[in-house]
Order: structure tokens, then C-alpha cells, then sequence
């Protein structure tokens, strides 16, 4: 077992499991029902995607840890999501921008991963890009409608971009682990993720009337666990349980 | 997709199950029902992939998820498992199958039937969607996601009906 295959499934895995687990706080708060309906639905392909990427890197790893033991009991400087995926929820306008920019890449990914040269991950791929298709539709429709709304939805969308655009550039920055599972075939090139990602972006921004924020400088590392501050509390209350009554079970 | 239009037919079924043990046990699992649609079985679903004989008198069913984070999952294998007991064959192993991956397409012509009896519509290619009431397919989509991943929320037009619709995936 290489350890950069392993980390690289952690990173896949547990960028799904805490985008999954913000998009399950929006449970019983949505803005209408079909909404809250439609994020639970996504946090739930969300996490059954994590589960089976977690799965896996448990059983690659070789240290008997299950989905759930990574899930539950690893601390933050130990998880590998990118940063964006941990970034508060926010007004709804905030989440369905950071659900769109994370959908979309998504889609590039597994488009590609589905020819993974690692035929258990090209499997996982392949059935998470179906259901990705999905919620994609549902973000891009979301940003359009909120974007060319009223002055106050307009506003609100366009500042959740401004704001959380900066988290972009780790998606499409590749360290050791990326190269490594570049050259081997089992991951694509992350940099040339980024052209048709941004012309998807693009096509949705520019029918949403909102303007793309400028690049910035330097990206998150939060797949080598240097996390914003908000995953701690994130986790203290995914992990709550586990943690207070260890091994429990439903 | 070629797969996917074969698996409604019975010369797909007879893939599925090839000896006459295997087509026994095939059998069997078509009384065990999704939890979340009762009336339609885990074999209407085209989610049991094979049914297969495997050294030492053991017997293998493959079997694969709807939508990955599909809460029925894991009460569906429970399901199949104690289906497989009381059928005789305690030892009988389920594998998860991910590729190719479960479409909609799968579902059996009997499944469909069974669904539009029950209230609701089946997954179609084209875009209207026949109200499972009526027939009308004057219908509204009302939103993408419904009670469970696999649904969306539609809304008869000519009868007022509002109903599920199995989407396509």
C-alpha cells in the first residue's frame, strides 16, 4: 500500500463527508420544503459517496479502521477535504455557490476518475458522477435564479462568490500525493481540471449575471490538513457522539 | 447503454441466473421487497446483478446499490440475507456490485407496471411524465428531489394529483 494512494482517498472521501455533513445542518432549516428536501437529498448521495471512498482507504490502509472509525474518531489536522468543503453554510445564497463550485469540479473529477487505472475508485467514480449530474443541475438552477432575481438575491450570491472564490485554487493545485497518483493513472492532472471547470463556471455565472471574482494569490491546503477555523466546530458536532460514548451504536 | 436494456428482459434474467438452483434462488429474492416501495421487489429493481454457484457448494448474489447514500441499502441486504436463509442456503455470500453502476433503466417492465399501480410514475426517457392517476401528461415538475433520493416531486396539471416520480439515473 502506497500511503499517498491512501491520502488521496481521504482526500476524496472526506471532501464529500463534510460538504455531506454541512448540507444535512440545513435539515429542518431550509427556505421551503422542496429546499430542504433537495439539500438533505444531496448530503445523503454526499455521504454514501464518502462512505464507500472511506471504506476503501480503511481497507488499503491496512490498520482495520472501518468508514465510521475515520469518520468519528480522527481530529481535524488529520482530515483531508479541501477547504471549501468546510465553509459554513451561511445565508442559502452562500451555500448553493459553495455547492456549485464544488459540484462542478466534481464532475470534471470524476469524469476522469471513472478511467481510474485503480478499477475499484474508476467504479465509485463512475456511479458518483450520475448522481453528481444532479446536483449540479440543482446548484447551477439555484445560482441563475437567485443571481438574475431581485437586487437583494443578486447581491447576496454575488457576495458568497466574492467571498468564497479564493477557496478555488486548491482544487486545482497539485502537491506530492496529486503527482504521484497523476503519474501512476489513478488521479487526473488537477491543473487541467481547471479549463473546462471554469468554462462550466463560466456558462452559469455569465446566465446568472453575476461577474467571476478575481484569482487568488495563493491556494488553501486544507487536503494537507491545514484547515480553516470552522472545521473543529464542525466536527465537535459530527463527531460528538462517537467521541462521548465510544463504539455506540444504532 | 446495451447492459441496461438487456437486464428488463428475460433473456438478461436468464444471465442473471444460469443453473437451476441459481434461477431457485432468483426466485426467492422476488419476494423480497424495497422497504421504501413495497410493492416492488429487489429483482423488479434490477439491483441483484447474479446469482451464482461457487466452488464448495457456495452460492454468491451480487447485488448493487441504488443511490450511494440510499438509506434502504442496508436493509435491503438484511433483507436478502434472511430471504437466502430461509431458503436453505444460510451460507449463500452478498457482494456489493458498483460497476457498472445501477440505472433506472434496469428496472424490469413488471417493476413499472407495478410502480404507476402504486402511485407512481416510472422513470421514462423523454421528458413527459404520464400522471400515474389520470394518464395525463400534462404535469409539472414541482422539484427535482422528493421523499427519498431516487424520487422527484410532480404535480398533475389535468387532475390535481401530486405524485412521485422514479427519476432517471
Amino acid at each position: 500500500m502506497s500511503s499517498a494512494h491512501f491520502r488521496y482517498l481521504l482526500r476524496l472521501g472526506d471532501t464529500s463527508l463534510i460538504v455531506g455533513q454541512r448540507l444535512g445542518e440545513w435539515v429542518g432549516h431550509g427556505p421551503a420544503l422542496e429546499e430542504d428536501l433537495g439539500l438533505a437529498n444531496l448530503s445523503l448521495d454526499l455521504i454514501g459517496q464518502a462512505r464507500l471512498l472511506l471504506t476503501y482507504a480503511g481497507e488499503l490502509e491496512g490498520k482495520g479502521c472501518d468508514e465510521d472509525q475515520l469518520a468519528y474518531l480522527r481530529d481535524g489536522v488529520d482530515f483531508c477535504n479541501v477547504a471549501l468543503a468546510e465553509q459554513p453554510n451561511g445565508d442559502f445564497a452562500c451555500t448553493v455557490v459553495r455547492q456549485l463550485l464544488i459540484d462542478a469540479w466534481q464532475l470534471e473529477l470524476y469524469e476522469q476518475l471513472q478511467h481510474s487505472s485503480d478499477r475499484r475508485l474508476a467504479a465509485i467514480a463512475a456511479k458518483a458522477l450520475k448522481e453528481t449530474q444532479y446536483h449540479f443541475r440543482y446548484s447551477a438552477s439555484w445560482t441563475v435564479r437567485l443571481g438574475d432575481g431581485t437586487t437583494e438575491s443578486h447581491g447576496r450570491v454575488q457576495s458568497a462568490l466574492d467571498d468564497l472564490w479564493r477557496f478555488t485554487a486548491e482544487l486545482f493545485t497539485a502537491d506530492d500525493v496529486d503527482q504521484e497518483m497523476a503519474a501512476r493513472g489513478i488521479g487526473p492532472q488537477l491543473d487541467a481540471l481547471r479549463p473546462k471547470w471554469l468554462a462550466r463556471i463560466d456558462a452559469v455565472l455569465e446566465e446568472a449575471t453575476l461577474k467571476r471574482p478575481a484569482d487568488a494569490p495563493y491556494p488553501w491546503h486544507g487536503k494537507s490538513g491545514r484547515h480553516t477555523e470552522h472545521l473543529g466546530y464542525l466536527l465537535a458536532e459530527m463527531q460528538f457522539l462517537q467521541r462521548a460514548y465510544p463504539g455506540a451504536q444504532w | 447503454m446495451n447492459a441496461a436494456a438487456a437486464v428488463a428482459t428475460p433473456e438478461f434474467t436468464a444471465q442473471v441466473a444460469v443453473t437451476a438452483v441459481e434461477r431457485a434462488i432468483l426466485q426467492s429474492l422476488e419476494r423480497v421487497m424495497d422497504p421504501e416501495i413495497p410493492v416492488l421487489s429487489v429483482v423488479d429493481l434490477g439491483i441483484v446483478r447474479h446469482v451464482r454457484e461457487t466452488a464448495n457448494d457456495n452460492i454468491e448474489v451480487g447485488v448493487s446499490p441504488t443511490y450511494s447514500g440510499c438509506p434502504a441499502t442496508e436493509v435491503i441486504r438484511v433483507s436478502i440475507a434472511r430471504a437466502l436463509r430461509s431458503a436453505g442456503y444460510p451460507q449463500a455470500r452478498i457482494v456489493e456490485v458498483l460497476s457498472p453502476p445501477w440505472s433506472s433503466d434496469w428496472i424490469t417492465q413488471a417493476g413499472r407496471e407495478k410502480l404507476r399501480r402504486y402511485g407512481i410514475a416510472p422513470p421514462v426517457s423523454q421528458s413527459s411524465v404520464a400522471c400515474p392517476r389520470c394518464g395525463s401528461i400534462e404535469t409539472q415538475r414541482v422539484s427535482e428531489f422528493g421523499s427519498t433520493p431516487c424520487k422527484a416531486h410532480y404535480q398533475c396539471v389535468s387532475c390535481a394529483e401530486p405524485f412521485d416520480y422514479f427519476k432517471c439515473i
